[in-house]
């Protein structure tokens, strides 16, 4: 069963989701959200956590950047160079998938 | 203590000493536990949830051999109660039908299984163990077929660096998201096997050329751990990310440690959960003060702005090479005994060219070593 993978590239129209190995979590003794992988456990600020829970595995990158940008009163453009940025390196990392 | 304290986030529980494996280089100490010095069901149970009001959000289940342990389903369900994130690190040799499956169901995260070789043959010399490799390959596909993330941990040494480009190929062709390939630290088992696991100086700069490679091709296909061998470096790692830092293991009787091999510096005395409370151990044992934060630290380390990076290196190697758990760890250029890694390398390659055959392993055992009455 050797499925021969490749590296996934970020679109406008990829659909991304947490991978199961990959949770966000409120941890209630910090007081803040973690996001727990297998390794590593990563503790994201306010923008990347908003970009991370709408990984939701039925919102396409268009929609989740149009989103954002409606909730924080920005340009589309703007926040799309920083969503896609975000989630290639995610991606790259396993711990998005598209 | 002058240090701020943080709760700790991850928490390496070793089970049991017992494993089917016979590895020379066992991270588990030289001297073993019998299965009757064993914590019971409810006392790891108590403890697992004593570090989730911690603030543990990972538990490493390791041993040993953790599947041997008949209550480890239990364990992992207390564990996912609580959304503690659980990894299990396994041999993957004798795993009963039906238990993989049965893991996952009770909330299992994620599952680390080792290979000592990429080839069947090096797999079966390195662990001791008849028809090792094929059971291995049979718990990575069950695991895969049980929706189980996996990583393939492949333990490097002379007698399979040579096969790393395999290792890459075989983590791929199991479907693993992820392969550390980490180069032994001699501490513990391997220490006493130090001259035969050692690897000569080119297959090691030959290994990192491999790793830096396969980690670009493999870009968002899978991750690559790389550990780095202590012996050959320019800088130490900073070991368990700082002594009590953010993380704490447990030994199968329930002794709270630092790190697995912290029994090996003679000066500090350990508690054992039971005595105390989780939380007391974490914050109040001297074992566990005596080398957080920088406070504690010698010339150069002292002074060195790197030493809330490399927090001071491995106090069980400097124990180990220096004499001196406080000391500098030696795999630090800026140490006054760095020389002595090279030292210890070539000494190591003599006399692996000089025996007849290889130097031949000492066998990881229960009851190898005898035990102080």
């Amino acid at each position: 069963m050797t499925a021969l993978r490749a590296r996934a590239m970020v679109s406008p129209g990829a659909v991304p989701r947490l991978p199961k190995h990959v949770r966000i979590q409120f941890d209630p003794v910090r007081q803040a959200h973690a996001v727990l992988s297998p390794e590593k456990v990563f503790w994201p600020n306010e923008i990347s956590l908003d970009i991370l829970r709408r990984c939701d595995g039925r919102s396409t990158v268009g929609a989740i950047v149009a989103g954002l940008a409606a909730d924080y009163d920005a340009e589309e453009e703007a926040v799309a160079a920083d969503v896609v940025a975000f989630l290639q390196e995610w991606s790259d990392k396993l711990l998005v998938s598209l | 203590m002058n240090e701020t304290l943080l709760p700790p986030i991850g928490m390496l529980a070793e089970l049991t000493h017992r494993c089917p494996l016979q590895c020379p280089y066992c991270s588990n100490p030289v001297e073993l536990l019998k299965a009757n010095r064993e914590l019971d069901t409810e006392t790891w149970l108590d403890l697992f949830s004593q570090a989730a009001d911690l603030g543990v959000l990972q538990v490493h289940l390791s041993g040993g051999e953790p599947t041997l342990r008949r209550d480890l389903e239990q364990m992992i369900a207390g564990l996912s109660a609580r959304g503690v994130y659980t990894n299990l690190i396994t041999a993957g040799v004798g795993i009963a039908d039906g238990r993989i499956e049965a893991f996952a169901k009770a909330g299992l995260d994620h599952l680390q299984l080792s290979f000592q070789g990429a080839r069947a043959q090096t797999t079966e010399r390195i662990g001791n163990h008849k028809g090792s490799h094929e059971k291995k390959l049979e718990t990575a596909r069950r695991a895969r077929a049980a929706g189980l993330p996996l990583t393939i941990n492949a333990p490097i040494h002379r007698h399979n660096i040579e096969e790393v480009p395999e290792f890459i190929e075989l983590a791929l062709s199991l479907g693993a998201e992820r392969l550390e390939i980490a180069n032994v630290q001699y501490g513990g088992w391997a220490l006493a096997n130090r001259d035969a696991l050692m690897p000569p100086r080119d297959a090691v700069e030959r290994q990192a050329d491999i790793v830096e490679a396969a980690r670009e091709r493999l870009t968002g296909v899978m991750n690559i751990d790389f550990v780095t061998p202590d012996y050959f470096a320019t800088y130490p790692k900073p070991c368990m990310g700082g002594w009590a830092r953010d993380a704490f293991m447990v030994a199968p009787d329930g002794s709270v440690l630092p790190c697995h091999a912290a029994q090996t510096i003679p000066s500090l005395t350990f508690e054992r959960f039971g005595d105390r409370s989780l939380a007391e151990i974490w914050t109040g044992s001297p074992a566990f003060n005596a080398f957080r934060g920088t406070g504690w630290m010698q010339e150069p380390c002292r002074s060195c702005e790197r030493r809330e990076i490399d927090w001071g290196g491995c106090r069980c190697q400097a124990m180990a090479i220096a004499g001196d758990a406080a000391a500098t760890d030696p795999a630090c250029v800026k140490s006054p005994i760095h020389e002595r890694m090279a030292m210890l390398i070539d000494e190591a390659q003599r006399s692996a060219a000089g025996a007849p055959k290889d130097i031949p392993f000492v066998y990881r055992r229960i009851g190898t070593v005898t035990e102080p009455a």
